[in-house]
């Protein structure tokens, strides 16, 4: 028998540490080679990290939210063989005391035990007397056995979503009531409808923000401490551009994708971008440089069951818009999954959010550091527009945008963006050189 | 110009599995069709369960009275031996058939079912074409099928069905008894029958394969009836072959290779094959329909899904046991499911119950299962030698008892048998103390009706707590 230490690998191009997301082993579990151990998350993507060998778990290092640096031990293996830890055998002790690893649950408490040798002779036992040793009183449940409830309030948590397994019962032998019942639902165990739909709630549920959600806190809460913010709003009359779009869409080949308007402002930011190198740039301000690109990388806010994600098109200037759609399509598709490389949700110079579909007035989005500037297209509704004296009907949609004003001028921004109209205004000039 | 039917839910197949699911469907208002060849009933109902339980009456009915003629008994004699007229015993039992199966189609015409006549055969997943000799094809078209084609007896290769060699079905219909009848599969049908037959005065051989008569259950359990077949002059052979049909001068008999190597014949006029059975898969079109097999029969959850989505399988075709009351249960929870209520078949017990002389009972486990003996246990029994309700209906002599097994640490029960005259009416008590977990305290705490056959069960909880009172 062997120790085998198991240390975080460099899961992605430049990592220095990733964070613990969930265990799916604890202490004493045997575990065979490639068995899921651990999920771990850097940067966006959340790499799952299977076992590199078969052996039993001897220690864990790290609850879920914690930091690993590369190169730290994660899990410790008693293996069959030598392993790869000489001198680990010797210092077991010591890390495993303060591990914070899931307990087993103890052994239930046994009554008094009839005499053994009992179970052999169960069958013939016709002429015998009961048992000598009387039983002890009934216990509560034990931990192997199945939950013990009536039809009616199996059938009922089933349709409340419950599992009996987690419900306490008060009856005899851990039974569970239908009053068990309504004690765990009211204690906020998930499943249960309230019963009243005014009835006072009280109860407060601690989340940890660990994983995904953390990440998103702490880099919108570095953008907002970083970067001076200002937001600019623009009116643009989409009329035309929605019709070409319906025309794109109605006259389609079957094979090419669906367009929605973002290809179409993905166009649009091309176009114009070059004219104003300030605004396609990063700016790494530790250093108090400004990264201006000549490639357009476009970060595409995206929004998953777990939290916000931004997909990057690469080289949107080299796509049309069918490709940027394609591209759109596929890279929110293996977001949604979970699924995106490192690669695909990182090095954008520039990041569309769009919550227009939600309707909405205005937005002020947060830059997506170290951008300097994101783009956020609102709903597209039909308004009454004074044209040529006459009031008529337009689709028009408000633009909003921000800004870091350490590098972008308000005056920069502002013809940016009234450049940016113009292109959506005039569609014909999207496809002009 | 055929007819086509749409409908929201199909049921193949009229048995209890099926009509039962057809009439709850049409409580729950969903538009329902079903198809069946035959009479409604299915095979409990006409072929099955219920025929052979008029069966078994007559027989028992017959055999007190030939008793009394042989020999005066508690008080009565007849003068004459009694006959038996099979072919009126018959006709008795096919008007409770009719009785129980125009009440079915009652029961589906009130809840608005529409019941088509005929063969259903699938062409794919929700699609079948109904045929029948009395008119033209109809095609169904439905958005959910529940199949419940049910099961068939198993014929042995070196003993097909036909001439003397004959199923429990037609068993049922016989308008002569068989003087002699050789019983091939010592289950729980071959043995009622056996039995049934040997009452009303047939010689009766039984041939079984394994080492013991009900072989599901354990030996205790079994052994009043073995004591009854030997009483009685039933000639059991276990651990004996059948293997094929001789035919001599005097008529047909059965090669039999017994346990020790020997071949003996046995004449018979009767060769009843009754070695399980097996689902209904063939014929049907199941093989159009895309759905994933679990063995030789339909693979479905536990919510009696199959592998295509909306299509659902329940009774004798997704597995053992093989039993009217665990496919009426499957029938019905399906049409709820369809209908949009939240169930799943997860039952604390099915329990089984053998119309032998005695009746056997049992429900949960056997102390012989692994999963009682994977935990400490208390077994206790109560026998109806000590139980006056069972003396006074002569019943007390047969060696049946009650058994109760509970776990040790906690007292939940885990498994109720028993073996005796009428115990099969008490096994609706064994059921609902599982289901609502009962434990051995709750069933000692309980008042049960004095003379009853069911005391017995209180006595067997009391003393598996250490203090049974008539013991």
């Amino acid at each position: 028998m062997g120790r085998y230490i198991f240390k975080l690998p460099d899961v992605g191009e430049g990592t220095a540490e990733a964070e613990i997301v969930a265990w799916h082993v604890a202490v004493g579990d045997r575990i065979e080679e490639d068995a899921q151990l651990v999920d771990v998350m850097t940067d966006k993507a959340t790499v799952e990290m299977t076992s590199p060998v078969s052996g039993t778990i001897v220690s864990l290092h790290g609850e879920p939210g914690a930091m690993a640096p590369v190169g730290a031990p994660l899990v410790e293996f008693e293996v069959d063989g030598a392993g790869n830890s000489a001198g680990a055998k010797a210092t077991p002790a010591a890390p495993e005391k303060s591990l914070a690893a899931p307990a087993k649950p103890l052994a239930p408490p046994r009554p008094a035990l009839a005499p053994e040798g009992g179970e052999g002779k169960a069958n013939t036992e016709a002429a015998k007397p009961a048992p000598a040793a009387k039983p002890a009183a009934p216990v509560a449940r034990v931990s192997d056995a199945k939950p013990l409830a009536s039809p009616a309030v199996r059938q009922r948590a089933h349709e409340l979503g419950i599992k009996l397994q987690f419900v306490p019962g008060s009856g005899p032998a851990g039974r569970i009531s239908h009053a068990d019942l309504d004690a765990y639902v009211a204690s906020g165990a998930r499943g249960g409808p309230a019963r009243s739909p005014y009835a006072q709630r009280d109860g407060v549920e601690e989340i940890k923000v660990i994983g995904l959600r953390r990440k998103i806190a702490e880099r919108m809460q570095e953008s907002k401490r970083h970067i001076p913010h200002f937001a600019y709003v623009e009116e643009i009359d989409m009329t035309e551009l929605e019709s070409l779009r319906a025309h794109l869409n109605a006259a389609k080949a079957a094979d090419k994708p669906k367009l929605s308007l973002l290809p179409f402002l993905m166009r649009g930011l091309v176009q114009i971008l070059p004219l104003w190198p300030q605004i396609n740039a990063r700016f790494d301000d530790e250093a108090g440089v400004v990264h201006r690109f000549a490639p357009v990388h476009i970060g595409i806010a995206t929004q998953t069951v777990n939290g916000l994600i931004v997909p990057v098109v690469r080289h949107a200037e080299g796509r049309n818009i069918w490709d940027c759609a394609v591209e759109v399509a596929r890279l929110a598709q293996l977001t949604r999954d979970g699924k995106a490389s490192r690669d695909e949700l990182s090095g954008s110079t520039i990041t569309i959010t769009s919550l227009g579909a939600l309707g909405g007035v205005v937005t002020t989005p947060v830059i997506n550091r170290p951008e300097v500037a994101i783009i956020g297209p609102n709903a597209i509704m039909e308004r009454p527009v004074v044209r040529g004296g006459r009031i008529v009907v337009r689709k028009v949609m408000n633009l909003s945008s921000s800004f870091d004003h350490r590098v972008v001028d308000g005056y920069d921004a502002a013809e940016f963006i009234q450049k940016l109209k113009s292109v959506l205004e005039h569609p014909a000039t999207l496809f002009m050189d | 110009m055929s007819e086509i039917i749409h409908t929201k839910l199909l049921v193949v197949g009229g048995g209890p599995g099926g009509y039962v699911a057809a009439i709850r469907a049409g409580q729950l208002g969903l538009d329902t069709v079903l198809v069946e060849n035959d009479k409604l009933g299915g095979t409990c109902l006409i072929r099955g369960c219920i025929p052979s339980k008029a069966i078994i009456h007559v027989a028992g009915e017959f055999e007190t009275m030939a008793r009394a003629a042989a020999k005066p008994r508690h008080g009565i004699s007849l003068k004459n031996a009694p006959t038996v007229d099979m072919a009126e015993t018959v006709r008795w039992k096919e008007i409770i058939v009719g009785k129980l199966n125009s009440g079915v189609a009652v029961l589906l015409k009130r809840a608005k079912v529409r019941v088509v006549n005929g063969w259903a055969n699938f062409t794919d997943a929700k699609t079948c074409t109904v045929t029948s000799a009395a008119g033209e094809p109809v095609t169904i078209h439905a958005e959910h099928v529940i199949l419940a084609n049910g099961s068939l007896p198993v014929e042995l290769p070196l003993l097909p069905f036909g001439g003397p060699v004959i199923s429990s079905t037609e068993a049922l219909s016989l308008d002569q008894l068989p003087k002699r009848l050789v019983v091939v599969g010592a289950g729980y049908i071959g043995l009622e029958l056996g039995i049934a037959f040997r009452k009303l005065g047939a010689e009766v051989t039984v041939v079984e394969a394994l080492g013991q008569i009900l072989p599901l259950y354990d030996a205790p359990l079994v052994e009043p009836v073995r004591k009854w077949l030997e009483r009685h002059g039933v000639t059991l052979h276990l651990n004996a072959k059948a293997k094929e049909l001789v035919t001599g001068k005097g008529g047909v008999s059965l090669a039999v290779e017994t346990k020790d190597g020997q071949t003996l014949q046995f004449p018979a006029d009767k060769i009843l094959v009754t070695v399980g059975r097996k689902p209904n898969t063939d014929g049907w079109g199941l093989e159009n329909m895309a759905i994933d097999m679990g063995g030789r029969f339909v693979k479905v959850d536990d919510q009696c899904r199959t592998s295509m989505k909306n299509v659902w399988a329940v009774g004798d075709l997704v597995g053992e046991p093989m039993l009217e009351h665990k496919a009426a249960k499957q029938g019905e929870m399906v049409a709820e499911i369809i209908a949009g209520e939240k169930r799943r078949f997860n039952p604390a017990s099915i329990a089984a119950v053998c119309f032998t002389e005695p009746e056997v009972v049992s429900a949960g486990l056997l102390p012989t299962d692994a999963a009682a003996k994977a935990v400490k246990t208390i077994t206790a029994m109560f026998p109806f030698a000590a139980n006056g309700r069972a003396l006074s209906m002569d019943a007390g002599d047969e060696g049946g008892f009650v058994r109760v097994l509970a776990r040790e640490d906690d007292h939940r029960i885990l498994g109720i048998q028993a073996v005796g005259a009428h115990v099969s009416e008490i096994s609706a008590e064994f059921a609902l103390a599982l289901e609502m977990g009962a434990l051995l305290e709750d069933v000692a705490g309980t008042i049960h009706v004095h003379p009853t056959l069911s005391e017995a069960f209180h006595e067997a909880s009391l003393r598996a707590l250490g203090h049974a009172i008539h013991i």
